[in-house]
């Protein structure tokens, strides 16, 4: 009984301090940790800051949205050309994809990057790819594997997630010789190709970042635009986010994230995704995201053998993501499963 | 209760120079404008939270509610200028009676994410928030705020009675089919650890949310939260020795503006100071900004971010 007399008096000054708190800005301003008259504040707001003349707003944003050369040489031109996403170590697609891509008679195949994570054996994909001829580009997983960066480097905000991405991450470091990663070293960071009359921008996260997100819900059409425009090319294609998407902008620029064929992409299939492109008859950019079927049952039981961890192996099998959720946009979240 | 003086209050009080020329402020370029928010509903709130880094409350008018004209200039310019995303915060911004238009508008040109305490979220604001996300080809995020995974502890941090409220408006979400970020302060030791997530978790996934999103935020030692724990100690700032070997690219002002009734911010932790202020309108406030306040230094110890 003897300590409730000071709980309720506890009680009711915490009351009494809310309810002053709810009136404590009557014709006050805060100003860092202080209360200051409402005035006072507004006057030192009003003279901060700049304020520049309509002339020199409109020189400041062109100087800030300027192109930016790169220098990088074009290859091709090309007719038609398959450019796929990250491999994951799936040896299994890549092979898949090979002969896909050929029999749909690709003059040049291309990767985006992130050759390993995921997956198992990440050295398998070496000599498909160099057997294959296929043209790579540096994801972040190459640049942090040729560095000895101890993470990815993928992005990720979420604990869970970059508990399952270290995971990833360490396999695949200790299962890549360091020729293997010496080699991802060499890999340039981006390519130009021509494919038809539309010269294209390859990149693995973004033409700004190795590894920005770049997701159709949240990749505005006036940030494509200055994307484009800034890179002075007629396309741009990406990875990194694990879900395909194509947007032709009013300039008729096309951004096209080719999506990956190391895992599907959330959508309860087991098939992955690539993109085939060509010329159109009217001297557009002709986009196909292509689905691509391979031996799955196989691919999990490596992963089983390796004992990467069950969730991967989960997505695997059904199609839906089990990690990485939290990346996810509010609209392509809900459209998986978890 | 003693407050150890921020450089813009000394600075106010003319005694800033010395201690100005002792420290070598860094500078942060803005290297792209991705993120840009806008404080919809000023500093005016129905909650006056005792950890609120800007004080908001019901009478605090430091900053002011935008209409949707004020708002639709700076959409103009953001197209220009690339904008990436918006965000939308307060104060609380459903007390902004044109914030269904300002979203509509928004929308149309990108993703939007509104910052709530979740007590306006009934049935009928509910459903018109899901049309508005079925309308467009961006997405539409809800952050809504709580404070404990109980009445016992979020109440006290929050206000009487609103861990019940704030439950209500994610099941009014979640059953309208929109799935909410829900965003938890370090207030308590135990909020961020495995265990206080997955009681959180759990408690949203009771609540009718299958996909529970959780984002933990620490605190910033401003406004109510000073007067809570502490005000910023001096040993607390930026130094240009400080920069890590990649630079600046960590803090958020390096790819974020904010918008209030006043003009254009650094980000949205600075409004309550003066020298946050960078602008009348975006174009202004494209330079580099020093990071010359006490809150740089949480950003950069705790490499925060107020996006999701
Ligand atoms: S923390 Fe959010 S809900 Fe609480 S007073 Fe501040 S603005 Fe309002
Ligand atoms: S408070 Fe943080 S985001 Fe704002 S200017 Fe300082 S470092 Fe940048």
């Amino acid at each position: 009984m003897s300590n409730r007399i000071p709980e309720d008096h506890q009680a009711k000054t915490a009351k009494a301090s809310r309810k002053a708190k709810l009136t404590a800005h009557r014709g006050l301003a805060t100003w860092g940790e202080k209360l200051v008259p409402l005035g006072e504040f507004r006057r030192a707001v009003d003279g901060a800051g700049r304020r520049l003349s309509d002339a020199q707003r409109d020189a400041a944003i062109e100087r800030f949205t300027a192109p930016v050369g790169d220098g990088v040489p074009v290859e091709g031109p090309y007719r038609r050309v398959a450019v796929c996403g990250g491999v994951y170590a799936n040896a299994y697609a890549l092979e898949a994809l090979l002969d896909d891509a050929r029999r749909r008679g690709a003059e040049a195949i291309y990767c985006l990057g992130d050759l390993g994570g995921f997956g198992p054996q990440p050295e398998r994909v070496w000599p498909l790819l160099v057997n294959g001829g296929v043209r790579t580009i540096q994801g972040n997983y190459e640049a942090s594997l040729a560095s000895g960066r101890d993470d990815c480097n993928c992005g990720y905000a979420d604990p869970r997630d970059n508990h399952y991405a270290a995971i990833s991450y360490r396999y695949t470091a200790q299962h890549s010789s360091p020729a293997f990663k010496a080699w991802m070293g060499e890999l340039p960071e981006r390519r130009r190709i021509r494919v038809g009359e539309r010269e294209l921008l390859l990149v693995h996260g973004s033409p700004r970042r190795i590894n920005e997100f770049l997701f159709a819900s949240t990749s505005p059409v006036d940030f494509l635009e200055l994307l484009v425009a800034q890179n002075r090319c007629h396309g741009i294609l990406c990875t990194h986010t694990g879900l395909h998407w194509h947007r032709r902008l009013p300039s008729g620029a096309d951004v096209i994230n080719a999506g990956v064929i190391g895992r599907p992409a959330n959508d309860g299939r087991t098939a992955v995704w690539y993109a085939m492109l060509g010329c159109g008859t009217d001297g557009t950019l002709e986009v196909e995201h292509v689905p691509l079927s391979y031996d799955h049952q196989a691919l999990a039981r490596d992963m089983r053998r390796e004992g990467l961890p069950e969730p991967f192996v989960e997505t695997v099998l059904t199609g839906w993501w089990t990690t990485c959720l939290e990346i996810l946009p509010a609209r392509e979240r809900a459209a998986g499963r978890f | 209760m003693a407050v150890s003086k921020t450089l813009h209050q000394a600075a106010r009080d003319g005694g800033a120079a010395a201690g100005e020329s002792a420290r070598d402020v860094p500078k942060v370029e803005l290297r792209a404008l991705d993120t840009l928010w806008f404080q919809v509903a000023g500093t005016v709130c129905n909650l006056a939270c005792s950890h609120c880094f800007i004080s908001c409350s019901p009478t605090n008018r430091t900053h002011e509610h935008m209409r949707l004209a004020d708002v639709l200039p700076y959409l103009e310019e953001a197209r220009r200028l690339g904008v990436k995303e918006y965000y939308f915060t307060g104060g609380e911004p459903f007390l902004n009676p044109d914030m269904e238009a300002i979203l509509e508008a928004t929308l149309k040109q990108g993703p939007a994410t509104v910052l709530t305490n979740g007590l306006l979220l009934d049935d009928g604001r509910c459903s018109r928030l899901a049309a508005l996300a079925a309308g467009s080809d961006y997405s539409l995020d809800l952050r809504v705020s709580l404070d404990g995974y109980d009445a016992a502890t979020n109440d006290p941090i929050r206000g009487e009675g609103t861990f019940e409220r704030i439950l209500q408006g994610i099941e009014n979400l979640a059953a309208a089919g929109l799935n909410p970020v829900v965003t938890v302060t370090e207030v308590h030791a135990g909020n961020a650890t495995a265990e206080g997530r997955r009681r959180f978790l759990d408690l949203l996934r009771a609540h009718g949310v299958a996909q529970p999103r959780l984002k933990m935020l620490p605190l910033f030692q401003l406004g109510a939260e000073a007067e809570r724990s502490g005000a910023y100690e001096s040993w607390q700032q930026l130094r240009r020795g400080d920069a890590p070997p990649e630079g600046w690219d960590h803090l958020q002002c390096t790819t974020c503006r904010m918008v209030t009734d006043q003009g254009v911010w650094v980000c949205p932790i600075l409004v309550n100071e003066p020298g946050g202020k960078m602008g009348q309108r975006l174009a202004d406030s494209l330079g580099d900004f020093p990071l010359d306040h006490p809150a740089c230094w949480t950003c950069h110890v705790y490499g925060v971010s107020c996006k999701t």
